[in-house]
C-alpha cells in the first residue's frame, strides 16, 4: 500500500463501487463526498451523537468512528438504502412522519439506522415498552424532538409491522 | 367545502425529503470546485501572541492562504456592537482574527484556505505561535470584584454594562413588609448544541459582481447587512441563504461570527468558493454560550405571603465580548416576576466579562434564569412563613381581570415596556396540580419514606415574553403554472415546520390544502425584508403577516372571479383551490385560471394563458387592462409589526425520586400546562414543548461547561458535555390551554422557548422536596449525583 | 476534526502485524475495532506514524464459550459476545457488563480485546477480566506470552504490554454452574463512562461464601481487586451485616481521581451501595435455577 492512498471496493445500498481515497479518509466523508450520499450526517466526528448511523454488514455502526478503508468489502447501507426507489416512505419513514418524530431532520438517518436495527433484532416483538425504546434510542442523540414522538414513531412501526403480517 | 386546517395536527410538507435523507444542510450545498477552511485557535485564555509564523502553513502542499489579521484588510476590526443599549459603557466586540492578544480559549488567530478540510487542519498545525500567558479570571462574580484580572484593559471591574430599572415603591414595600426573604441562585454554564453544527460557505461571481452566501443561521438578512456594509457591495448583488439547518436555539442567530465575514470576504478575494464547515470540537470553542447568572433576591411579603416588593441584583456573564448586547439580561430582568402581581420591583443587572467563549442568547434567553430565582424564592418565602408553596403562589398570581397588567420601567428586548396582555394563570396552576396528584402527594410522600423512598414533587410557573418587532412580512402568490401557491417570508427555519405552520393558514384563507403550499423562508433573493427566528416570534409576527397577505390574495381573487363569473362578489365562495358561486360546483373559475387572467399578456405561450390575452373574453371591459392601484399576478405582499410583545405562559409540575445512596434522580412522572393563545398545529406545539423540555432537563442535571481557573474548558466533547438523549428525559403529559392573544388577529403566542424555562426551577424544586428531611437547600444548577451528595452533607452537618 | 497524516496498512496475517509491530513499535498503533482509536485520531491526540489495520487478516474473530472459559481473538466484536447463547449461560456476567459499554453502535464494531488494550480505568471488560482471573495472550514477531489481568492493567490507559506486543486472545475463565456474579455501576446516561462499578463473583457452600471476588472499577487508576473484602466474605455467613462489612472494607479501593466528576466522599458511599447490590445480586444468583 503506497503512503496515504488505498483503493476501497464495497457494495453501498446494493450497488458495488470502487475508489481510490486517502488511508485516513472517514467512512462518513467518503460516503458524503466521494459517494454523493449526503443522507448520513456528521455532528461529532467522536463517535458520540449517532448522526452517522449507518448499517455496515447489517449492524449499526458509526461512519465517523471508520475509515474508509476498513469499509473495503463491506457491505454498507445508508438512508438513502433504508429509502424506497419509487418515491414512497418506507414503513419507518411513514411512522417518524405521522408521529411528527422529526424536526430539523439533522439527526434522522442515524434515528433511523438505529430503529432499522432495533426492530430487525427483535422481529417478533409486537410492542417495545416506553423504557425499552428510550434505552435502544439511547445512543443518538436529538436536540429538538425531546424524543417523545421519536419513540412513539419507533413503537407506531413495530406494532404496525404486525398488524400488517397479520390482518384481523 | 372549505376544510379548517388552523388548529389541526396537519403532518408536515417537509418531512418526506428529510427522511430520504435529501435535506440540504450547510455542508450538503453543491459548490463548485471549493476551498476548505480550517481555523487555529487560541489555546489560551488570556495571553498576549508575541509571535506568530504561518511560513510553514503556507508552503505546505495543497494550501492557498493563510491569513492573519494582518492580512486581512477591511475585516481587521472589532465586529459591530449587535444590539446597542444606552447604558453599555464597555462595549467589546472581537476581531474575526485576533491581534496581539487573545481574550478566551477558542478564539480565532488565523484562517487557512486548502484543498480539503483534512489538508487545512494540518496547515494550522504547522503555525508557529508564541503565547505569553496574562491572567485569567473565569468566575463572574470574582470577575466582577475588585482586584480582578483585567479581561479588557479600561474595563474597570470588568463591567460591560449596569442597567437598573424599577417600579412601585420598593423602598416603602421593604420597609413595610412583615418579612423579608433573601435567597442567592446560581445557573452554571451551557449551551444550545444543535446537532448540525455551524458553517458558511460563499462564492463569488466577479463577472456579475455578485456573492451568493450559504450560512447555517437564523438570520440572513442581517448578515447580507453587514456583509454589504463590510465589503462594500450593495444589497442586490448579495445573497444571503440559510438553507436546512440543523437546529438553532439561539446558538446561529449571533451576528456577526468572524467565520460569518471571513469566508465570503475569502471568496471574494482568492476567486473561488469557499466552505467551513465548524466541527463539534470547536463548536464548543468558537460557538456562543449561555444561562450564567447569579441572583440575589429579596422578595418583601406580608404575613400571608403577599409578595409586595422585589429586589434582584444579578451577575450576568457575557463571556470574553458582547456581540448580542445584553438581550440575556435584559429578559432576565424584565421577567423576574414571572406571573406574579410584585407591584414593586427593583433590579440591577451587571453584565461582566470573563475570559471564557462569548454569551449570546440560547432557547430561554433569560428566562430559565429568572424562572428559578423567582420560583426557589417563593418557595424558600413560604417555607418561611409556614405556609404551603403552592398556595403563596396563588396568592400572588395575576388574575385574569388585571389585564393586560404593566410593568412600567422595565424595557423589554423590543425596547418596549413589559405588559402581560393575557393568561389564566390560576386556571393554569389548578390545573397542573390536579393532573400531578398535588392533594394526594403528602400522603403519597409520607408512605415513600416510611419505605425509606425519597420522593419529590418540584412545579415551576413561568411566563415567556414572545412576538415581539420590529416586524416581518411575506408575499403570497398564486403561481399561473402550477395553481401552486408560493409563500415567501424573510426570517428563517431551524425545524419549527414553518412550511406546514405558514402553509396551514394560507391553505384556510385559499381554500387549499396545506400540501399545495410551498414556502420559502431565510433565503434573501426570495424575500428581501424582515429581521429573523429568534424570541418564539416567527409564527406570531410571520405568521400573521402571511395571513394578511394570504387575505388579500383571497380578496383579489374573489374580485377577479366575480368579473370572469359575472357574479356579485357576496355570492362567491372560495374552496377546493377554486372561486365558486355558494352552492354550485360547475360555476367556478380556478385559483390557476385567475391567476392567469390577472396578468394581462399579449403573447400566449400555452393554451391555459390564452385566456389572458388581450382578445380573450376574460379582459372584455371598458377600463384598463391594468386597472388603477392594481397589480398584476394572483398575490400580495404584506407586513405584520406587534404594537409589543405577546405573553405566553405555564405551570410545569414533576415528581422525581432521589435515591440517596447513589444520588442519582429519576423522574417518575411530569406534567405540562402551557398556554400559547390559539395553536397552529397541535402536534408541532408538542414537539416544540418536549424538545424544549429535554433542554431544561439538561440544563438542570446535566449539562455544565467545565471551565477551570486557568480557563481552559474541559469538556469540550459530548463525551464530556453531558445532552440527554431518550433515556434521560421522561415522558410528558401535556395539556394545552388557549388563551388567545387580543394582540394579534390570529390571537397566537410563541411558544418556541416554553419547555426550556421552567425546568431548572422544578427540578431543584422537587429535589429539595424529595430531601426535606435532610434539610436540603438546591440554589444551584445544574444538580448532579456529586453535587446532591455534598448538599446532603452541608446539611447533616447543620444542625436542623 | 479530522485525522492527521499517517501512513495505512492493512495486515494480510497476523505475522504481518507482527512484523509491524516489531518495526515500529509505538509508531504504529492497532486498529481493530477503531472506537477508542478513531476518536483519538479525530482529535489529533494520536498521531501514529503508522496505523495498522487487524480487520483484514482472517482468523482473528475467534469465539469459543467452552465450559471452562470463554476465549476470544483480537477482532472478535463485543457486540458477537454478547449475543452469544453459551456465553450467557455460561459465563453471564459478561454480556451483562457488555450491555453497558455505550451503544449497540459502538459495540457492533468496538471489540472485547480492543476495550481491554484500552485500559480505562472505569471500563466494564477489564474489571470483568480481573474478577474472573481471566488473562490475555500477548504477541510478538518474538513469541508470545500470557499476561494475567492482575499485571495487565497498570495504569489509566496503560497496559504491561511491550512496544512489540499486540493481544491476540482474551480469556474469561467462567465461574462455574453454582457460582453467582453481577456487575452493578452508576453512570451519568445510558452507556456512559461509570461513576463507579463494582462485579462481584460468588460460589456458594449452603448458607455460607465459600470463595469470593471482588472488583471495583472507576474508583482509582485502575480497577482494582477489593482483597480485604474478599477476605472478609469468605467462609462468612452471607449475611446483610456481613456483605455490609465488605462493602465498607472495598472502600479502601477509593483512590482521588476525576474529582470535578466526583468527590472522593461521593465515590465512597457510591462505591459502597454499588458493592452492596453487586454482592446481593451474585447471591441470589447462587441460589437460582437458571441463571438470571
Amino acid at each position: 500500500m503506497s503512503d496515504g492512498h488505498v483503493t476501497v471496493a464495497l457494495t453501498v445500498n446494493g450497488r458495488r463501487v470502487e475508489r481510490e481515497t486517502s488511508g485516513r479518509r472517514l467512512l462518513s466523508d467518503f460516503l458524503r463526498h466521494d459517494l454523493g450520499l449526503k443522507g448520513t450526517h456528521v455532528g461529532c466526528e467522536h463517535g458520540v451523537c449517532g448522526a452517522c448511523t449507518v448499517l455496515v454488514d447489517g449492524r449499526s455502526a458509526r461512519a465517523c468512528l471508520m475509515l474508509a478503508a476498513q469499509a473495503h468489502g463491506a457491505d454498507v447501507v445508508t438512508v438513502e438504502g433504508l429509502t424506497p426507489d419509487d418515491g414512497t416512505l418506507s414503513p419507518l419513514q411513514a411512522c417518524f412522519r405521522e408521529a411528527h418524530a422529526l424536526q430539523c431532520g439533522f439527526c434522522t438517518p442515524g434515528f433511523l439506522a438505529a430503529a432499522h436495527e432495533l426492530l430487525e433484532e427483535h422481529p417478533d416483538r409486537v410492542d417495545f415498552t416506553d423504557a425499552e425504546t428510550r434505552a435502544a434510542l439511547s445512543g443518538n442523540v436529538c436536540r429538538c424532538t425531546g424524543y417523545a414522538q421519536i419513540v412513539e414513531a419507533v413503537r407506531l412501526a413495530a406494532r404496525r409491522r404486525h398488524e400488517e403480517a397479520s390482518p384481523a | 367545502m372549505s376544510t379548517q386546517s388552523f388548529g389541526e395536527r396537519v403532518l408536515r410538507n417537509e418531512d418526506a425529503r428529510l427522511l430520504r435523507g435529501e435535506g440540504c444542510f450547510l455542508d450538503d450545498v453543491a459548490l463548485d470546485d471549493p476551498l476548505h477552511a480550517a481555523f487555529l485557535r487560541s489555546p489560551h485564555a488570556h495571553a498576549r501572541i508575541t509571535r506568530i509564523d504561518v511560513e510553514a502553513a503556507r508552503a505546505h502542499p495543497g494550501v492557498t492562504a493563510v491569513w492573519t489579521c494582518d492580512d486581512i484588510g477591511p475585516l481587521d476590526g472589532p465586529a459591530p456592537l449587535l444590539i446597542p443599549h444606552p447604558d453599555m459603557r464597555h462595549p467589546r466586540t472581537q476581531r474575526p482574527l485576533a491581534r496581539d492578544v487573545v481574550h478566551y480559549m477558542g478564539q480565532t488567530i488565523a484562517v487557512v484556505l486548502a484543498e480539503d478540510r483534512y489538508v487545512a487542519e494540518d496547515a494550522v498545525d504547522l503555525i508557529e505561535v508564541d503565547f505569553e500567558p496574562l491572567p485569567v479570571v473565569v468566575d463572574v462574580e470574582r470577575a466582577a470584584a475588585e482586584g480582578a484580572p483585567a479581561v479588557h484593559p479600561d474595563v474597570p471591574a470588568n463591567t460591560a454594562c449596569v442597567v437598573h430599572q424599577s417600579c412601585g415603591d420598593p423602598d416603602r414595600a421593604f420597609a413595610e413588609a412583615d418579612v423579608v426573604f433573601r435567597g442567592r441562585y446560581v445557573i452554571e454554564r451551557s449551551a444550545g448544541m444543535p446537532m448540525e453544527t455551524r458553517g458558511v460557505a460563499a462564492s463569488w461571481d466577479a463577472r456579475a459582481g455578485e456573492l451568493t452566501v450559504w450560512d447555517s443561521t437564523q438570520a440572513p438578512l442581517g448578515i447580507r447587512g453587514g456583509l454589504c456594509s463590510l465589503l462594500g457591495l450593495p444589497e442586490n448583488k448579495v445573497r444571503v441563504i440559510a438553507p436546512d439547518v440543523g437546529g438553532g436555539f439561539g446558538t446561529k442567530v449571533m451576528m456577526f461570527y468572524p467565520e460569518e465575514l471571513l469566508v465570503p470576504w475569502a471568496a471574494v478575494r482568492v476567486g473561488r468558493p469557499v466552505k467551513w464547515i465548524e466541527d463539534r470540537r470547536e463548536h464548543f470553542l468558537g460557538s456562543n454560550h449561555e444561562r450564567v447568572q447569579i441572583h440575589e433576591i429579596e422578595l418583601a411579603a406580608t404575613r400571608d405571603g403577599i409578595v409586595t416588593g422585589l429586589r434582584d441584583r444579578f451577575l450576568h456573564d457575557t463571556g470574553a465580548y458582547i456581540p448580542y448586547g445584553i438581550a440575556v439580561a435584559q429578559v432576565a430582568a424584565c421577567q423576574i416576576a414571572g406571573p406574579y402581581r410584585i407591584p414593586s420591583l427593583d433590579v440591577e443587572l451587571r453584565a461582566v466579562y470573563t475570559n471564557t467563549v462569548p454569551v449570546s442568547p440560547y432557547r430561554g434567553c433569560g428566562r430559565p434564569q429568572a424562572c428559578l430565582t423567582i420560583e426557589l424564592a417563593m418557595e424558600g418565602l413560604a417555607e418561611e412563613l409556614g405556609l404551603d408553596r403552592m398556595e403563596v403562589r396563588r396568592r400572588n398570581l395575576i388574575a385574569e381581570d388585571e389585564f393586560p397588567y404593566r410593568r412600567d420601567g422595565f424595557i423589554f428586548a423590543d425596547g418596549k415596556p413589559v405588559v402581560l396582555d393575557s393568561g389564566s394563570y390560576e386556571a393554569a396552576l389548578d390545573e397542573v396540580l390536579d393532573a400531578i396528584g398535588y392533594a394526594g402527594f403528602a400522603a403519597e410522600q409520607e408512605a415513600a419514606r416510611a419505605e425509606g423512598r425519597h420522593i419529590g414533587l418540584g412545579l415551576a410557573c413561568y411566563v415567556e415574553g414572545t412576538g415581539l418587532g420590529p416586524y416581518e412580512g411575506a408575499r403570497v402568490q398564486v403561481d399561473s403554472t402550477s395553481g401552486r401557491v408560493h409563500v415567501a417570508t424573510g426570517l428563517t427555519t431551524q425545524g419549527q415546520a414553518h412550511a406546514t405552520t405558514f402553509a396551514q393558514i394560507v391553505a384556510d384563507r385559499l381554500g387549499v390544502d396545506p400540501s399545495d403550499v410551498d414556502v420559502v423562508t431565510g433565503d434573501t433573493a426570495a424575500f428581501g425584508y424582515g429581521v429573523a427566528t429568534f424570541a418564539s416570534r416567527a409564527a406570531v409576527v410571520s405568521g400573521n403577516a402571511i395571513d394578511r397577505a394570504a387575505t388579500a390574495v383571497r380578496e383579489k381573487a374573489i374580485r377577479m372571479a366575480a368579473n370572469m363569473l359575472e357574479a356579485d362578489p357576496e355570492d362567491l365562495e372560495v374552496a377546493d383551490g377554486a372561486v365558486r358561486v355558494k352552492g354550485s360546483r360547475s360555476h367556478a373559475v380556478t385559483l390557476k385560471q385567475i391567476a392567469i387572467a390577472s396578468n394581462p399578456l399579449r403573447y400566449a405561450f400555452d393554451a391555459d394563458v390564452q385566456a389572458a390575452t388581450q382578445f380573450a373574453p376574460a379582459h372584455q371591459h371598458e377600463e384598463v387592462p391594468l386597472p388603477e392601484g392594481e397589480r398584476p399576478g394572483l398575490e400580495a405582499t404584506a407586513w405584520y409589526s406587534p404594537a409589543t410583545s405577546t405573553w405566553a405562559s405555564g405551570v410545569h409540575a414533576a415528581v422525581v425520586e432521589v435515591d440517596v445512596e447513589t444520588c442519582d434522580v429519576r423522574f417518575l412522572r411530569y406534567v405540562c400546562v402551557h398556554d400559547c393563545g390559539r395553536m397552529i398545529n397541535p402536534l408541532v406545539v408538542e414537539g416544540q414543548v418536549l424538545g424544549g423540555i429535554a433542554q431544561g432537563v439538561g440544563g438542570a442535571f446535566y449539562e455544565r461547561m467545565a471551565y477551570g481557573e486557568d480557563g481552559v474548558l474541559a469538556n469540550p466533547s459530548l463525551r464530556s458535555f453531558l445532552v440527554p438523549t431518550a433515556n434521560e428525559v421522561p415522558p410528558v403529559e401535556i395539556h394545552h390551554r388557549e388563551t388567545p392573544t387580543p394582540l394579534n388577529p390570529l390571537g397566537i403566542k410563541g411558544v418556541g422557548e416554553a419547555g426550556a424555562i421552567p425546568v431548572p426551577a422544578l427540578f431543584a424544586s422537587a429535589v429539595q422536596d424529595a430531601l426535606r428531611p435532610f434539610g436540603v437547600r438546591v440554589t444551584q444548577v445544574p444538580l448532579s449525583p456529586t453535587r446532591i451528595h455534598a448538599l446532603i452533607a452541608e446539611a447533616e452537618e447543620v444542625p436542623a | 476534526m479530522k485525522p492527521p497524516p499517517f501512513h495505512y496498512v492493512a495486515a494480510g496475517t497476523l505475522e504481518e502485524a507482527l512484523r509491524c509491530k516489531a518495526e515500529h513499535g509505538p509508531d504504529a498503533v492497532a486498529l481493530a475495532g477503531g472506537q477508542s482509536l478513531l476518536p483519538r485520531l479525530n482529535r489529533r491526540d494520536a498521531r501514529p506514524k503508522v496505523v495498522l489495520d487487524l480487520g483484514r487478516a482472517a482468523g482473528l474473530a475467534a469465539l469459543d464459550a467452552g465450559e471452562d472459559a470463554v476465549a476470544v481473538g483480537a477482532m472478535t466484536r463485543m457486540r458477537d459476545v454478547e449475543l452469544h447463547d453459551r456465553v450467557a449461560t455460561r459465563c453471564p456476567v459478561l454480556p451483562e457488563a457488555l450491555g453497558l459499554v455505550a451503544h449497540a453502535a459502538i459495540r457492533n464494531r468496538g471489540t472485547v480485546v480492543g476495550s481491554l488494550a484500552e485500559a480505562d480505568r472505569a471500563g466494564e471488560l477489564p474489571a470483568v477480566l480481573l474478577a474472573l482471573g481471566g488473562s490475555v495472550r500477548a504477541s510478538s514477531a518474538a513469541g508470545a506470552r500470557t499476561i494475567a489481568a492482575e499485571e495487565l492493567f497498570t495504569d489509566h490507559l496503560t497496559t504491561s504490554l511491550a512496544e512489540d506486543e499486540l493481544i491476540t486472545a482474551a480469556t474469561f475463565p467462567s465461574p462455574g454452574p453454582g457460582a453467582g456474579s453481577a456487575i452493578r455501576e452508576l453512570a451519568r446516561r445510558h452507556g456512559d463512562c461509570a461513576l463507579a462499578g463494582a462485579v462481584a463473583v460468588l460460589h456458594a457452600d449452603g448458607a455460607r461464601v465459600a470463595a469470593a471476588r471482588l472488583v471495583a472499577y472507576g474508583v482509582a487508576r485502575t480497577a482494582r481487586r477489593a482483597y480485604e473484602a474478599e477476605a472478609l466474605l469468605t467462609g462468612a455467613d452471607a449475611t446483610s451485616e456481613a456483605f455490609a462489612a465488605a462493602a465498607e472494607a472495598a472502600i479502601a479501593t477509593v483512590d482521588a481521581v476525576d474529582e470535578e466528576q466526583a468527590s472522593v466522599a461521593y465515590r465512597r458511599d457510591l462505591l459502597r451501595t454499588l458493592v452492596t447490590r453487586a454482592l446481593d445480586a451474585a447471591w441470589a444468583r447462587t441460589r437460582a435455577e437458571v441463571i438470571a
